[in-house]
């Protein structure tokens, strides 16, 4: 776990006092809305329908017990008991006072977080691959370069003003758990006939009202050379980004616009002319990061516990099947746990879960904890022979639902239960969907499926790269739900293609259980995902089950 | 001929708690949307929601929503409405978790 230095804590704790009287004038009146709204922004403070949201940044999704049990005091003390994790990484409180927030801003400094730059145009949360440093199939732990980044990117006096906001994610392995497809940057760990890491970077993908698949503008970028990299494919689209329309201003557009050729083309220049400037110091600088993400000293024990729990009960081997993911040290696993129990909202955590992670983390799991974009939480480091154990814990607090990649491990957008620029509601449909296949007991048999749900255009949820992807609109004052099918956020990576028309609120269920009915029908054999089967038997198949009233009419 | 206009009520967050919060006939702000000056007047409206947007020590985000009449006052008329009026529906937070009040509570 990377520590602040002192120019960290001086920075965080400045801001914590500018913006505390920031919030005094706001609230005394000398400021008024309109000039303190970016202000608050900056600083992750949002309005939402029902209250103030506080977003918070996990950088690259990393906590440590401390951490985990200061978000979980904040809860409690500030808020309403509970923290919601994003598809960012990141954490949202749903019910802060404006009065509060420098208090809760001042609790996150005591343990080296903020809320800075979790809105604005400027370089958001930068995120990673959650199984970084602990996936067997990595080439490098993606996380000093995503500190690196971060420390880059965080206050940089060019990149404060934006054309609009910029995300960047970053995976060390070739299987693509961080979505990097759909980011501003993208960048994926490879490695060089030489053998030596670098990054492929890719650029212009992204989701929104315009969903694209980022293009690769760089195979190959040695290592050494990623933050002048970074930065000119930054001040390129600084200068080029559109600011006369805000949906026309994201980097995907921009690519689009000016040609990837002639994008490539400009990076390249401006890269030539600034790399001289780095001189070393940012290698100098990710060396001592590096060091702070020293793999943990792994232990040499037994492992028979795990086996025996695994033979002896099948609750234990359900979890373990679903929730457990190879570690690179073969006597220790990655845990996942989900917060997609049947019935809860995706992604929220109570305080008094917050704590049993964190207690875990410190007892098992080298006190690491990391959240996932697909907004579970992960202990990266646990040894098998205390997997029994964990999996006790984890049961006591109901976190041990075994559902990882399955039906019910949707991601849900807080949609319109929270969100003032949702169309729709997410939460519920994400509630219904995964009580309605626990009730059938299918979701085994079906195996591994992303469902995704977005309540507006901006797509939070991710759904235009969820196998099912759900959009929740607003058609003349009606929810309405468009279903997309075919998208894939990983290395082979896809967008959903809109199935045809929507369906109203309590429609969406039974349509995806018709669909579902189609892919249990129509798989070859129960090792074809249903993604795999779309791809061989493209839409027409789904299409029907979706709309059967429309294969009537045909018939008639 | 210009359509027909939409009745409002003048809505906004209370500025500390970020509370939904209604404008009333008598200036108050009311927590309860069947409280609320149903303004059935395009002109009127704007000037409610201009002397609203002024009282930025209490309310913050003012706006005009459509409503309509209903036995115990006005009512809305869209489900983004009907929402603020209770809470989220995931927990019983918000609104609907809370005894419900008279008079002003800005």
């Amino acid at each position: 776990m990377y520590k602040y230095n002192d120019f960290d804590e001086a920075f965080v704790r400045t801001r914590v006092a500018q913006f505390s009287q920031q919030v005094a004038r706001r609230i005394d009146g000398s400021l008024t809305e309109d000039e303190f709204k970016p202000l608050r922004l900056m600083n992750g403070l949002y309005l939402q329908l029902h209250a103030y949201m506080l977003r918070v940044a996990i950088p690259y999704g990393t906590l440590d017990s401390r951490k985990m049990r200061q978000l979980a005091h904040i809860a409690d003390t500030w808020d309403k008991g509970y923290g919601h994790f994003t598809t960012r990484q990141n954490i949202q409180y749903n019910w802060p006072k404006l009065s509060d927030v420098p208090a809760i801003l001042g609790a996150l400094a005591d343990v080296e977080m903020h809320a800075i730059q979790t809105s604005g145009n400027t370089v958001r949360n930068v995120t990673a691959d959650h199984f970084a440093g602990a996936a067997a199939d990595e080439i490098a732990d993606p996380r000093p370069y995503a500190e690196l980044l971060r420390q880059w990117s965080t206050d940089h006096p060019e990149f404060q003003f934006l054309p609009r906001k910029f995300k960047i994610a970053i995976t060390g392995a070739p299987n693509d758990r961080a979505v990097t497809k759909a980011h501003d940057i993208g960048l994926r760990m490879v490695t060089n006939a030489a053998g030596e890491p670098g990054f492929e970077v890719i650029v212009g993908g992204g989701l929104g009202r315009t969903p694209l698949i980022g293009q690769t503008v760089r195979e190959f970028l040695p290592e050494a050379d990623l933050l002048p990299y970074v930065e000119a494919v930054l001040s390129v689209y600084n200068l080029l980004g559109r600011r006369d329309n805000k949906f026309k201003a994201r980097i995907k557009i921009t690519l689009h616009e000016t040609g990837k050729e002639e994008l490539s083309r400009m990076i390249e220049e401006r890269f030539e002319e600034i790399r001289g400037s780095f001189s070393g110091a940012d290698q100098a600088l990710l060396e001592e990061i590096r060091a702070a993400f020293a793999p943990p000293a792994f232990k040499t024990a037994p492992t028979d516990a795990h086996y025996a729990a695994q033979a002896r009960d099948p609750a234990y081997r359900a979890w373990a099947d679903t929730n457990l993911a190879r570690h690179r040290n073969a006597d220790y696993a990655i845990v996942t746990v989900s917060l997609k129990a049947h019935g809860a909202t995706p992604g929220d955590a109570s305080s008094a879960q917050m704590r049993v992670l964190a207690e875990l983390a410190e007892t098992y799991g080298h006190d690491e904890l990391r959240i996932s974009h697909e907004q579970n939480v992960i202990l990266p480091h646990v040894h098998k022979g205390d997997l029994p154990a964990v999996h006790a814990a984890l049961k006591a607090a109901g976190l041990a639902t075994a559902n990882v990649g399955l039906i019910s491990d949707i991601i849900a957008c807080p949609g319109m239960d929270y969100c003032s620029l949702a169309t729709a509601r997410s939460i519920p449909i994400a509630t219904q969907i995964a009580e309605r296949f626990k009730e059938l007991d299918l979701e085994h048999e079906i195996g591994p499926m992303k469902i995704k749900i977005s309540g507006c255009i901006n797509a939070c949820g991710h759904h235009h790269v969820g196998h099912i992807g759900i959009l929740g609109l607003d058609r003349a004052g009606v929810e309405n739900y468009q279903i997309t099918l075919g998208g894939d956020g990983t290395e082979t990576a896809s967008i959903g293609e809109k199935a045809g028309p929507g369906f109203a609120y309590d429609e969406v269920v039974p349509a995806i259980e018709r669909l579902i009915s189609a892919y249990l029908e129509t798989r070859l054999e129960p090792a074809e995902t249903f993604l795999a089967a779309f791809r061989r038997l493209g839409p027409a198949p789904f299409k029907a089950a979706l709309y059967p009233e429309e294969g009537n009419r045909n018939a008639a | 001929m210009s359509r027909r206009f939409t009745p409002k009520v003048v809505t906004a967050n209370a500025l500390i708690e970020g509370d939904v919060v209604y404008l009333t006939e008598d200036d108050r702000w009311s927590r309860h949307h069947h409280e609320a000056e149903l303004i059935e007047d395009e002109a009127h409206a704007q000037m409610r929601l201009l002397s609203a947007q002024a009282q930025h020590l209490l309310v913050v985000g003012a706006y005009l929503a459509d409503a309509k009449a209903g036995p115990n006052g006005p009512e809305p008329t869209h489900f983004r409405e009907t929402f603020r009026t209770r809470g989220p529906s995931n927990y019983a937070h918000g609104k609907q978790a809370k005894t419900p009040k008279d008079g002003p509570h800005v």
